[in-house]
C-alpha cells in the first residue's frame, strides 16, 4: 500500500492561517492503514488546529470528513454538497487523493497535509518499509522475489556492488544489502545460475522515464 | 482520604482503551488538565495497555507543545488499584500542578490569566 507520513503541523498551520473555514478530509484506504491520514488522524488533526486557532484567538471553524477513498470519484462526490462551505481543504490522503479531488473542486483550495513516502508494507505495528517502486515491468521471478529496483539503494540489476559489506548497504549499516538478500534467498532455492548470466538493461521508459503512465482495461470500461 | 472535588473521573476498563482523541478532546472541551491512571507497568491484566497508554500521553505531550500548549496539562501516572491514598495525592499533584499552569486557554478563548509562578 502506499504509505504517508503527517506533515509537521506548523506547516498545516501555515497553509490554513488565513482562512475561516477548513475541512479537513481524510481517506480511510492505504493512509488509513499507516495511520497517517484516516479518520482518527482526521479527528486528532483537527482537535489539534481548531485548539491552535482558539489560543491565538482567531475563530476559525474546522471540519471533518474521512472518505472511503479519495483516489475514485464516487467516494470524492460524497462531499460535493458541503465542500462548498469551505475556503480551503486539507487533504490528508496520499498525492493522488489530494491531486484528485483537486481535479474535481477544482475552484477549491486542496492543501496537502501528509507527505506521500512509498509503496510498501506493515513490518510491525508502527513500521513500515518500501517494497515497490512501481517500475512497470516486474522482476521478481528473477529475483527470488526480492525487489533490486526497490531494495538496492542504486537500483542495478547486477549486484551487490563494492558498497555492499557484511550483508548491508554503505548507505547505511541499518539498510540491507538488496542484493545479498536476493542472493540469500536464491541459494535457499537452489538457483544460484541465475548469477552466471547478467541481467539485460530494463525498459525504464515503463516507469517513470517514459513520463506520467496510464493503464486501460477495455473489459473494465463502460 | 479525600482528594480535590474538581477532578472528573472517566472509567475506562483498562488505559489502553485510552486514544489520543479522548486526550484531546477532553481539552478541547475545556478540561484544565489530564491525567491517565494506569496499573503499574507490569501488571497490565491485559498485558501491554498501560504501555500503550504511556505512548499516547508522550504523544499527546509533543502535540501540545507543537500547538503552543503546555505539555503538562496531560500526564501518566502508574498505580495499583488498592493504592488509595496514591490516588488521593496524585489527584492533588496534578491539580496544584494545573492551577500553576493556569486555567485552558482554548476554555478561556483568548482571556488567559498569567501564569501564577
Amino acid at each position: 500500500m502506499i504509505m504517508a507520513k503527517p506533515k509537521p503541523i506548523e506547516e498545516i498551520i501555515n497553509e490554513i492561517k488565513n482562512f475561516d473555514k477548513v475541512l479537513v478530509a481524510g481517506c480511510n484506504g492505504c493512509v488509513a492503514v499507516c495511520e497517517a491520514g484516516g479518520l482518527k488522524e482526521v479527528e486528532i488533526l483537527a482537535s489539534a488546529l481548531r485548539m491552535y486557532f482558539s489560543n491565538q484567538q482567531k475563530q476559525i471553524e474546522v471540519g471533518e470528513v474521512s472518505l472511503t477513498r479519495q483516489c475514485d470519484k464516487e467516494y470524492l462526490a460524497e462531499v460535493k454538497d458541503r465542500i462548498g462551505n469551505y475556503d480551503a481543504v486539507v487533504s490528508i490522503a496520499c498525492g493522488a487523493g489530494v491531486q484528485f479531488m483537486a481535479e474535481m473542486y477544482n475552484k477549491m483550495r486542496i492543501l496537502p497535509g501528509v507527505n506521500t513516502c512509498f509503496i510498501g508494507v506493515t513490518d510491525e505495528k508502527g513500521v513500515w518499509t518500501e517494497r515497490c517502486q512501481a517500475c512497470g515491468e516486474c522482476i521478481l521471478a528473477s529475483t527470488g522475489g526480492i525487489c533490486p529496483v526497490a531494495r538496492c539503494s542504486k537500483r542495478i540489476l547486477n549486484g551487490p556492488c563494492g558498497g555492499s559489506s557484511d550483508g548491508k548497504c554503505e548507505i547505511d549499516k541499518d539498510v540491507p544489502c538488496g542484493w545479498q538478500l536476493i542472493y540469500e534467498r536464491l541459494k535457499e532455492l537452489g538457483e544460484l545460475k541465475r548469477f552466471e548470466e547478467p541481467t539485460t538493461a530494463k525498459d525504464w521508459l515503463k516507469s517513470r522515464d517514459g513520463g506520467p503512465r496510464k493503464l486501460t482495461k477495455e473489459v473494465s470500461q463502460i | 482520604m479525600t482528594y480535590p472535588s474538581n477532578i472528573r473521573i472517566v472509567k475506562v476498563p483498562c488505559t489502553g482503551r485510552v486514544a489520543i482523541i479522548h486526550l484531546m478532546k477532553a481539552l478541547e472541551k475545556g478540561a484544565d488538565g489530564v491525567f491517565v491512571a494506569g496499573c503499574m507497568e507490569g501488571d497490565c491484566h491485559f498485558q501491554s495497555g498501560n504501555l500503550r497508554a504511556r505512548k499516547r500521553v508522550a504523544y499527546v505531550k509533543q502535540l501540545l507543545e507543537t500547538i503552543g500548549m503546555e505539555p503538562e496539562r496531560v500526564a501518566m501516572y502508574n498505580l495499583s488499584s488498592g493504592e488509595g491514598p496514591r490516588f488521593a495525592e496524585i489527584c492533588q499533584e496534578m491539580t496544584d500542578k494545573i492551577r500553576q499552569l493556569g486555567p485552558n486557554p482554548v476554555r478561556f478563548k483568548g482571556k488567559r490569566k498569567e501564569k501564577a509562578a
